[in-house]
C-alpha cells in the first residue's frame, strides 16, 4: 500500500470568541491518498473550512491549531515559517470560495500569477509572462496574452475562478485545497470549473481536497468523501458507498434532503433543527438532538469514528441499522 | 483616456477661478476698513485721505473697480501691492516657492512618519505598542500648533542647538536644516491625521480574503505588507493627505509666522491686516488654482492605486 500524501492526526482549532472558545474542529484524523480527490462535506459551521486553512497553518493568532499535519516528512504545524512557506504555494496551493475578495483588487492577474512564479519558480520578466500566458490558457481563458494585463474586476465570475485556478497552479503544486470553489458561480459555470479541476487533476498529478457542502459537486467530482458536524468527521467512506449505503444518521439525513432529478424528484425531506453550538456541546453525539436514530446510549458518550467495513468509518453506534438507499449518483443530478 | 480627462479637469479650474475672483472681491470689501485709513492712520485730513483714494482708484464704484480687476487679472497682471509698491506677481514668486517647500517637505516627514507608525500599530494592534502610538498622536493633534511650533524651537533650537530658530536659507542644504522644525510642526499633524486612518484601512485590509491567498502562495511577510496590504491601504489615506496638503497652501500661516519664514501665509495675513487688496486678490486666485491642482493630482493617484477607480 502506497503512503499516505497528507496525514492528519488528532486536529483541533480553538477560536476564541467574545462568548468563550468556539472549538471549531475536534480532534479530526484523516489520510491522503496520492492523486486522490477527497471530499469534505458538511453544513456550515460544521468546521470543514476551519480543517482547510488548518492544512497550511493559514489561521492566525489568538486562533489555535494543534495536533499534526504530516506531508513529505515533516509536520506542518510546527514547521518553521521558511519551511511552511515554500510549502505553501510551492507544493500545496490553494483556492477559495469567492475569488472577486480572494483576488487582489489592485494587481493584475499578470501581477498575481507573476508573484508566484517568482517565488516558487524563480521566473521573472519574459520568461515569466510567457508562462503566465500558458497558464490562462490552460485554465481556458480566451486571448490570454491580453488578458495579463487586466484587473479582476475586469473578470466575469467564471474567468475570475478560472484565473484563481490558474494563479495556485502557478507553481506546479502537487495538492490543491479547494475552499468551496464553485459556491458562488451557477450551475453551468459551476460544471465548467468542476471539469477544469478534474482534468488538470490528471494533467498535473495532483491531489485535491474539495470543501463543499453539495452533495452533487461530491457526486461529480470525488474519489472519497468525508463528512464533517459539529468540528468532527462523522463519516469517511468512498463515493459510491456513501451514497448507497450510508453508514451516519447524519450522512443518511442529508443524502434525503436532496431533491432528486428527473424521474428520480421526490419531496425534499429536510433534517429538523440546526446545527450545534460549538461553545457549548451536549455531551455525547453532537447530532443526537436533530436524530430519528437517537437512543440513551448516543447521548451518554460521544461515539468515536471506527472502522465498520472495509475502508469505512462511521462515528455512529446505529450505522447498521440505516437503510440502504437507492440513490445512485444519477440521481443527485449527475 | 486620462489625458483627456485632465483636460477637462483643468478646464473646470477656469470658471472657479471666476467666481473665486467675485467671491474675494465682494468679501474683502465687506471687512471693515480700507486700505488708505490703514496706511494714513486716524489722523489724516478729509483732503488727504480723498487724494489717496483717488490716486488707488478706490473713489470709483465698486462695480467699476471690479471691471478693472477681472481686466488686469486677464491680461496677466495681477496688480501692484498697495503697501508695499511692488507687483504682486513679484511677491509671490518670491515666497511662493518657499511655502510649496514647506509644504512638501512637510508632507514627506508627515507620511514618513505615518506610514511604518500606522502598520506597526495595526500590526501589533490592541497591545501596549498600539495604544502608545494612538495615544502619542492624539496628543500631538489636540495640541495647537504654535504650542507645538514654540516648544520644538526651544528644545531642538534654542537650547540643544540642533537647529536654527529662524530663517530659510540659501542652498537646498540650507533649506533642508532651515526648514526642519516648521516642516516637523506641520508634518507632525499630519501623521497625526494620517496615521489614524491608515491604522485602521490597513487593519481591515489584513482580515481581506487576498491576504490570506498571497499567504497561501507562500509569499514572504514583506511582500505582502507591502504589495497587497498597503498598496490597499493606501487607496483612503491618499485622499486624505491630498484634501490635508491643499490645506497647507496658505494655510500655514501660524508656523511661518512662529519661524519667520517668508512665505505667501505670512505675506497673506500682512496684506490682510494692511487691507492690501490687490496682494488679498492676487494670493486668493494664486491659492485656488494651486489647491484645484493638487487635488488633481490627488485624484490621479488614487486612480492609479485603485484600477477600480473611474475618472470622471
Amino acid at each position: 500500500m502506497t503512503a499516505p500524501h497528507l496525514s492528519v492526526r488528532d486536529l483541533n482549532v480553538r477560536i476564541p470568541t467574545p462568548g468563550g472558545v468556539l472549538h471549531a474542529v475536534r480532534g479530526v484524523n484523516f489520510d491522503l491518498m496520492p492523486g486522490e480527490v477527497l471530499g469534505l462535506v458538511g453544513e456550515s459551521g460544521s468546521g470543514k473550512s476551519v480543517t482547510l486553512r488548518s492544512l497550511i497553518r493559514l489561521h492566525r493568532p489568538p486562533i489555535q491549531m494543534t495536533g499534526t499535519v504530516e506531508y513529505g516528512g515533516q509536520n506542518l504545524l510546527a514547521a518553521s515559517d521558511a519551511k511552511l512557506r515554500s510549502v505553501r504555494g510551492g507544493q500545496i496551493s490553494m483556492i477559495f470560495q469567492e475569488p472577486m475578495s480572494a483576488l487582489n483588487p489592485v494587481l493584475t492577474v499578470g501581477e498575481q500569477i507573476g508573484e508566484n512564479l517568482r517565488e516558487h519558480k524563480g521566473l521573472r520578466g519574459r520568461a515569466a509572462q510567457e508562462r503566465a500566458a500558458e497558464l490562462l490558457d490552460l485554465t481556458g481563458i480566451p486571448s490570454p496574452r491580453a488578458r495579463l494585463s487586466d484587473y479582476p474586476h475586469q473578470f466575469s465570475g467564471g474567468m475570475r475562478q478560472r484565473a484563481m485556478i490558474a494563479i495556485a497552479l502557478a507553481s506546479e503544486p502537487q495538492l490543491l485545497l479547494a475552499d468551496e470553489p464553485t459556491t458562488a458561480l451557477d450551475v453551468t459555470i459551476q460544471d465548467q470549473i468542476l471539469r477544469l479541476l478534474l482534468r488538470l487533476r490528471e494533467e498535473l498529478h495532483m491531489s485535491v481536497i474539495l470543501v463543499t457542502h453539495d452533495l452533487g459537486v461530491v457526486a461529480q467530482t470525488c474519489d472519497r468523501v468525508a463528512v464533517m458536524y459539529g468540528g468532527r468527521l462523522v463519516e469517511t467512506a468512498g463515493v459510491n458507498d456513501l451514497f448507497h449505503a450510508p453508514k451516519h444518521a447524519y450522512t443518511l439525513g442529508l443524502l434525503q434532503s436532496l431533491p432528486g432529478a428527473g424521474e428520480h424528484r421526490r419531496p425534499l425531506q429536510p433534517i429538523p433543527g440546526g446545527p450545534p453550538d460549538l461553545r457549548s456541546l451536549p455531551p455525547g453525539c453532537p447530532f443526537a438532538p436533530r436524530c430519528a436514530y437517537v437512543t440513551e446510549a448516543c447521548r451518554t458518550g460521544e461515539p468515536p469514528l471506527l472502522e465498520v467495513a472495509p475502508g469505512r468509518f462511521s462515528a455512529c453506534i446505529h450505522y447498521d441499522e440505516l437503510p440502504a438507499l437507492k440513490s445512485t449518483l444519477e440521481e443527485v443530478g449527475v | 483616456m486620462h489625458s483627456s480627462y485632465v483636460i477637462r479637469r483643468l478646464l473646470q479650474i477656469i470658471p472657479l477661478f471666476l467666481a473665486v475672483m467675485v467671491v474675494v472681491f465682494v468679501l474683502i470689501h465687506f471687512i471693515p476698513g480700507d486700505p488708505v485709513s490703514a496706511i494714513l492712520g486716524d489722523r489724516a485730513t478729509t483732503e488727504n485721505v480723498a487724494r489717496a483714494n483717488r490716486e488707488l482708484g478706490l473713489d470709483k464704484p465698486l462695480i467699476v473697480q471690479f471691471g478693472f480687476f477681472v481686466n488686469q487679472v486677464l491680461h496677466g497682471n495681477l496688480g501692484e501691492s498697495i503697501n508695499l509698491k511692488v507687483p504682486v506677481l513679484r511677491l509671490m514668486l518670491d515666497r511662493l516657492p518657499v511655502t510649496l517647500f514647506l509644504d512638501v517637505y512637510a508632507s514627506v516627514l508627515g507620511v514618513v512618519m505615518a506610514v511604518p507608525l500606522a502598520i506597526l500599530a495595526a500590526v501589533r494592534r490592541n497591545t501596549w505598542v498600539d495604544s502608545l502610538i494612538r495615544a502619542v498622536f492624539q496628543v500631538g493633534l489636540s495640541l495647537p500648533g504654535f504650542y507645538v511650533a514654540l516648544q520644538l524651537l526651544t528644545l531642538l533650537g534654542a537650547r540643544l542647538g540642533w537647529f536654527p530658530i529662524g530663517g530659510y536659507g540659501v542652498t537646498f542644504g540650507d533649506h533642508i536644516y532651515h526648514m526642519f522644525l516648521p516642516a516637523l510642526t506641520l508634518g507632525l499633524n499630519l501623521a497625526a491625521i494620517l496615521v489614524r486612518t491608515l491604522r485602521n484601512s490597513v487593519i481591515e485590509v489584513l482580515t481581506a480574503e487576498y491576504v490570506d491567498f498571497a499567504r497561501a502562495k507562500g509569499l514572504r511577510s514583506r511582500v505582502i505588507m507591502t504589495r497587497h496590504v498597503l498598496r490597499n491601504a493606501l487607496i483612503a489615506t491618499v485622499t486624505l493627505l491630498g484634501l490635508n496638503v491643499g490645506g497647507l497652501i496658505g494655510g500655514a500661516v501660524i508656523t511661518e509666522t512662529v519661524f519667520a519664514i517668508p512665505g505667501v501665509g505670512k505675506l497673506m495675513i500682512d496684506a490682510i491686516f494692511g487691507r492690501d487688496y490687490p496682494v488679498i486678490q492676487g494670493l486668493t486666485l494664486v491659492f485656488a488654482v494651486l489647491v484645484s491642482l493638487v487635488f488633481l493630482a490627488t485624484d490621479l493617484i488614487h486612480a492609479r492605486l485603485d484600477p477600480r477607480a473611474e475618472l470622471s
